[in-house]
């Protein structure tokens, strides 16, 4: 199908999609490349979930300084328009047609009206979705009062209202316990935090917060039914077995007007299935090369919609990364290797990325544990590679530097493995 | 004597630290690797502080609220106090990031957000 001729069309070397940290810091990296480069972002600000961030935690590796959400964005975003980057915002891209590596057109919607990009490469940036009350097995009465937490997030700290007084959160990651803290500061009753492993998901200072507000925290248990009229009046947890298996009386209720669900993000991937890229399983983000280029040559990814990261530095990384492998693709008609070694899951390894590895240049693998080990190592067996680490969280991502030189030796894979030291 | 335990945030490492404490006074320190972990908990346990953050709503910005945070942190018995303080308060836009949009008992509040 050709590009319709009715739809105004714009041109570029490189379209960025997203305007969240991934996002800037890819397009930032592009300009200073030399690349013409458009970014388009469909919320009528920049910086994607971070405005709404409110807390500190942010970027005391990329600025060297803790940051909040909204003061990172704001540097990266100040730096694009520093650069005379060209976005917009308000900017919703539709979908993302493939006709030759180097001929991709992507259509967006605007106020200004529908246009299309003739592009050379894109950048996917476009973060991830939040899971849902459903996807997690929640029955019960359609009532409101049930808000996913990046939802109440932005009703709170962008718009300032309090989404109930009485509160069950699902889910005790960062995320999850960072909501609990503005809940209680806000003057809201937090009556439990609902954690489905044994084991808290977040960070060792923000399962604190629970303390410091007096907050329970079921580990072990889960919510499975919402009772209410037309708004949350209760809540039915119950105890799960080793097996995630509900433990049978073990039920109980908590009176409360507000379920608030975080029970983890998804790489935001749609429209890149649409095109055929192909997605890891593990990650629910594409698999990619050491350019971090999808399956489709010529789409590269960084930040949320390649894997969920718990720290935005490395999301930044990962846009500058892939802003390099756009500049590489652009001036030599593709990502070329001589030969791909393939990044391979050992024991206790959930997920790592990138999946294939050149050998040409250094990288950083970045992977999640499955389960909590202490005092274990991190090899890569192939190459006698050993890493000491004291302590291995599945919620804290490990990211670890390999040499150019150090791929080189190794044969067709690599396995990377964390192992009792 | 009352020995108080927690999980050292000071850095990655998350160290297991137990401070002993009789009549207010920090008796031994025990778990640490370092010595940020050690000065961390007798905080912990003599004066804990935070650093709080909130929104504040801004009239005539182009987003309803304007995120704000303490300068410095603030005693953790205060902080009920302090937010009751943030409830009251009111900006105008133009407000710039970093701004110093109230002072409450000497500490400033600062603006994270641009409206
Ligand atoms: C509650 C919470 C607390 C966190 N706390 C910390 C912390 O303390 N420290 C830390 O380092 N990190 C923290 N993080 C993680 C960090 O914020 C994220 O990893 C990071 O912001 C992800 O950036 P991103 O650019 O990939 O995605 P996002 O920031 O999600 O940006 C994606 C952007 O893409 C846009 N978009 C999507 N689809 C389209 C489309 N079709 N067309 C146009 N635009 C589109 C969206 O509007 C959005 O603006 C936290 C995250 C959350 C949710």
């Amino acid at each position: 199908m050709e590009p319709f001729p009715e739809i105004p069309m714009l041109s570029y070397d490189v379209l960025v999609i997203g305007g969240g940290p991934a996002g800037m810091a890819a397009a930032v990296r592009a300009r200073e490349l030399g690349l013409k480069v458009l970014l388009l972002d469909e919320n009528d600000y920049l910086g994607g979930i971070l405005p709404q961030c409110i807390h500190p935690g942010f970027g005391l590796h990329y600025f060297r300084e803790e940051l909040t959400g909204p003061e990172f964005a704001a540097r990266l975003a100040k730096k694009l328009i520093e650069l005379g980057v060209e976005y917009r915002t308000s900017a919703r891209v539709l979908e993302i047609k493939n006709y030759s590596d180097l001929e991709k057109v992507v259509i967006f919607t605007s106020p200004s009206g529908v246009y299309q990009v003739w592009t050379k490469a894109v950048i996917y940036a476009a973060g991830a979705r939040e899971r849902h009350a459903f996807e997690i097995g929640i029955v019960g009465d359609r009532v409101s009062g049930i808000y996913t937490a990046g939802e109440a997030q932005t009703l709170m700290d962008i718009y300032g209202i309090l989404p109930g007084k009485e509160i069950v959160i699902v889910g005790s990651g960062d995320v999850g316990l960072i909501m609990a803290r503005r809940f209680a500061l806000e003057g809201a009753k937090v009556k439990a935090v609902v954690e489905l492993m044994p084991y808290p998901g977040g960070l060792a200072r923000n399962v604190m917060i629970l303390k410091d507000f007096n907050i329970p925290l079921y580990l072990g248990h889960k919510v499975v039914e919402v009772r209410g009229k037309g708004r949350v009046q209760r809540v039915k947890v119950v105890k799960v077995d080793e097996n995630l298996n509900e433990v049978p009386g073990s039920e109980f209720w908590i009176e409360a007007d507000t379920l608030v669900i975080s029970a983890g993000l998804v790489p935001a991937v749609k429209n890149l299935k649409k095109i055929g890229v192909e997605i890891d399983p593990a990650t629910g983000g594409p698999v990619v090369n050491d350019r971090l280029e999808t399956s489709v040559p010529g789409i590269f990814v960084a930040g949320n919609s390649l894997v969920i990261n718990d720290l935005v530095d490395y999301v930044a990384e990962q846009g500058e990364l892939a802003a390099e492998g756009a500049k590489e693709f652009i001036d030599n008609g593709g990502i070329e290797s001589r030969k791909w070694v393939k990044v391979e899951k050992g024991s206790n390894v959930r997920l790592v990325v990138p999946h294939y590895l050149s050998g040409e240049r250094d990288v950083y693998l970045y992977l999640r544990v499955a389960k909590p080990m202490e005092d274990v190592e991190l090899g890569i067996p192939e190459i006698g590679k050993r890493l000491k680490l004291p302590v291995v969280k599945p919620a804290e991502m490990i990211r670890v530097k390999l040499k150019a030189e150090e791929i080189q030796n190794a044969d067709g894979k690599l396995t990377v493995e964390v192992v009792k030291a | 004597m009352t020995t108080y335990r927690f999980t050292c945030i000071v850095c990655p490492l998350g160290c297991a630290i137990e401070v002993d404490v009789e009549d207010g006074k920090v008796l031994e320190v025990k778990g640490h690797t370092c010595p940020r972990g050690k000065e961390w908990a007798v905080q912990e346990v003599t004066n804990p502080k935070r650093v709080v953050m909130s929104v504040v709503p801004v009239e005539g910005g182009a987003l309803p609220t304007v995120s704000v945070k303490t300068a410095e942190p603030v005693p953790k018995e205060k902080i009920p106090e302090l937010m009751q303080f943030l409830a009251g308060i009111k900006v105008k836009a133009p407000v710039k990031i970093g701004d110093v949009v109230a002072e409450w008992e000497g500490i400033k509040i600062v603006a994270t957000r641009g409206a």
